[in-house]
């Protein structure tokens, strides 16, 4: 046990806590019993990038057997393993565990300063739930009669014991129990993180934008996984136990179902999602050289987002003709507005800045674009009568994909550029990185447009095979290649991972005159994180501490908050920065 | 405390107006039981968290002036490196696949979860104070 006893921070590391890290285990057996957020941090991004390969290369097979009609690459059954368990891999093992387990658990500590998240060894274990989880969903390929097939959602009474037997769907729920509490525990972890080991003077006023997202997100988490969780095990009692929780014939309600996993799954998106806004809004600032636009209005809009987000669920039920559509269909239109404020927020930001073009800050701007236009056909499908026409068609897929690869994997990515050398202590190349971005940016235009057409020309998402006389095999073709593209980023990605391994850059402890607290330690930081910290006094303090003469304005009490970078007139900041109330001036930024 | 604590309570008061406005107008019985669920989720902590805000001394990091020096002390008490975490999960893990395959796995990881709760009781016992 390492203990911090009457240690104040400024005092660095006890010496017997930094013997125990010099005498810890190493090698496989450091990943296996680390209790480490760092090192269970880098446990989660990696298992997930492995995710993320292998839902991507489901991903490959599929588009390439929908390059022709009538193909025969994969046989109708596999086609529906595949995309059931890619939109499984991507969802529930990537995208989540990425933003949630792996950099929120490696960053979030580190940007509110503490030694580590609050309950360790919990944290060891929901990524040991989270690794069974995963392996068991996969190994539903190696099962007779194969993984699950009934889609991501599993509505019922498709996966019931009659329509989809074998062991390959009960591995799929029990996966997903196991995920499920992996999540619950990181939540917990990090709310109590948050809450309760802040650095002095980080009030949650100062908590780096990325930080509150996490905790909203963590929030969502705890009232959405639950009802999955218990949704899961009615399903099993129905498969397996007689029960007719979900099954007409014994008096059941098979919309129950739907009612269940979308009060789950959509929170889900926006579990999904505000990590991944958190990222961008630590990117962008640090990238124009200026604070946040807007600081606290991006934490109200969080709240926003994640508040709505509880109460839209049925906009995925609107064609169920079982739900009250005018007020989800309000609820959608509302998510709009806080969403909207954040984009404001965004480009407000971006206004005047000396934007750097940093692989990091192409991911960033390539998401906004990206994202933007998902969200705008999320408008869109939020109204009712066209949310009929294009229901279960191609047009759906092209929405949630440019939603959730705009959030999951441009603001991923942009993560990655951005905190890799944090982690590693190794720079990333750039040349590289911004090949990477181009070819995905482009391809993924090429990918998902076509997929809106072809769903305004009809064609059905899910099938596996169609007609050559629907027209719809040239635009298909287009989609296919697109996604060749987006292999090609993802391997040029791999490639720039394994030249950062072969001949490191070293990386200094703040390569980008970054902002907040991760950025004050080294890279990679050392066990229980700070040798010293630098004062909070904003929700800059690594950039004060570094730029004293354009400290963060700051104004606590009455005295509203003074945006100066936007309109670019100087201000003074009042009390909160001691003595040295610096005045803005535009000219600064050109120096 | 109190940030935390009225955050906590605005996703109660939100949830709750919701799941009184959904069954008003719909009259569905899961939507506004999970509804109503979220609002407890809010209420619970929050209301604990504002409970106490009011009878505890504000704390260094909800001080805007404090120093580092007003945080010095006891941050907490930090385990080194535990293979418990893995054992654990590794039967928690077989535990689920007997919901696959059977109880003869829940036997093999029902074992190796009692034993991981034995190691981790006796591990905290033997560490260190803080």
């Amino acid at each position: 046990m390492t203990a911090i006893a009457e240690q104040p921070l400024t005092g660095g590391i006890p010496p017997h806590a930094r013997a125990e890290h010099a005498h810890g285990p190493t090698g496989l057996m450091k990943w296996i019993t680390s209790t480490d957020h760092k090192v269970i941090g880098k446990s989660y991004l990696i298992t997930s990038f492995v995710f993320f390969c292998m839902a991507g290369i489901m991903a490959m097979l599929m588009r390439t057997q929908l390059a022709a009609p009538d193909n025969t690459v994969v046989s109708q059954h596999a086609y529906n393993e595949l995309f059931t368990m890619h939109g499984s891999l991507m969802l529930y093992l990537f995208a989540g565990p990425f933003a949630f387990g792996g950099l929120a658990n490696y960053i979030v500590p580190l940007q509110i300063g503490a030694p580590d998240m609050a309950f360790p060894r919990l944290n060891a274990l929901s990524y040991w739930l989270y690794l069974g989880g995963g392996l068991t969903m996969v190994s539903g390929f190696l099962v007779v009669g194969g993984a699950a097939d009934f889609g991501w959602v599993a509505y019922a009474p498709l996966s019931d014991a009659v329509n989809s037997p074998g062991a390959g769907a009960d591995m799929w729920i029990m996966a997903l129990v196991l995920t499920g509490f992996s999540a619950i525990f990181t939540g917990v972890n990090i709310v109590t993180t948050v809450f309760y080991l802040r650095a002095p003077g980080m009030t949650m006023f100062r908590v780096p934008i990325f930080t509150w997202n996490m905790v909203v997100t963590a929030i969502l988490i705890l009232i959405a996984f639950p009802v999955l969780t218990s949704a899961l095990v009615m399903l099993w009692c129905d498969r397996h136990l007689g029960t007719h929780i979900f099954e007409v014939s014994g008096g059941g309600v098979p919309v129950l179902w739907q009612n269940l996993f979308w009060f789950f799954g959509h929170p889900e998106v926006y579990i999904l999602a505000l990590p991944f806004f958190g990222i961008v809004t630590e990117v962008i600032p640090v990238f124009s050289k200026k604070p946040v636009f807007g600081y606290r209005t991006m934490i109200f809009a969080t709240i926003a987002i994640g508040a709505l987000s509880t109460s839209v669920w049925a906009h995925h039920m609107f064609t169920t003709g079982t739900v009250l559509l005018p007020f989800f269909s309000l609820m959608t239109y509302l998510i709009a507005v806080p969403t909207g404020i954040k984009f404001f927020n965004w480009i407000g930001t971006m206004w005047q800045g000396r934007i750097e073009f940093t692989t990091a800050m192409l991911f960033s701007i390539g998401f906004l674009v990206v994202f933007l236009f998902g969200g705008v056909t999320g408008i869109i499908l939020a109204s009712p009568p066209l949310d009929f026409a294009t229901h279960d068609t191609y047009f759906v897929v092209a929405h949630f994909h440019e939603v959730l690869f705009g959030s999951a994997v441009f603001g991923g990515f942009s993560g990655i550029y951005y905190w890799y050398p944090k982690i590693t202590g190794r720079m990333m190349h750039e040349g590289l990185g911004k090949t990477s971005f181009w070819l995905m940016f482009v391809g993924f235009w090429v990918t998902f447009m076509p997929q809106y057409l072809l769903g305004l020309h009809g064609m059905p998402r899910r099938i596996a095979e169609y007609p050559s006389v629907n027209g719809w095999t040239g635009l298909n073709q287009i989609s296919t290649a697109g996604a060749y593209m987006l292999f090609l980023s993802v391997f040029v990605m791999v490639v720039n991972f394994a030249i950062s391994w072969l001949h490191p850059v070293p990386a200094s402890a703040n390569p980008w005159d970054a902002h907040t607290l991760e950025w004050a330690t080294t890279s990679p930081p050392p066990h229980h994180n700070f040798e010293r910290l630098p004062p909070v006094r904003s929700e800059r303090p690594v950039w004060d501490l570094n730029h004293p003469e354009h400290r963060t304005l700051t104004a606590h009490g009455a005295t509203p908050r003074p945006e100066p970078a936007l309109v670019g007139q100087g201000a003074v900041g009042h009390g909160a920065v001691g003595q040295g109330a610096a005045t803005f001036d535009p000219e600064d930024r050109d120096r | 405390m109190r940030v935390e604590a009225i955050f906590l309570l605005v996703i109660s008061v939100f949830c709750g107006t919701v799941a009184v406005c959904y069954w008003m107008f719909s009259g569905e019985q899961s939507g506004t039981v999970m509804l109503a669920g979220g609002c407890l989720l809010g209420l619970l902590p929050g209301g604990y968290y504002l409970w106490w805000s009011r009878r505890m001394d504000r704390r260094a990091e909800d001080d805007p002036e404090a120093t580092l020096e007003d945080g010095a002390g006891v941050i907490g008490a930090f385990p080194s490196s535990s293979v418990w975490p893995f054992v654990l999960g590794v039967g928690f893990a077989l535990i689920a696949l007997a919901f696959v395959f059977g109880v003869w796995t829940a036997a093999v990881g029902l074992s190796v979860v009692f034993s991981a709760v034995i190691g981790v009781i006796l591990e905290s016992r033997r560490g260190g104070v803080v």
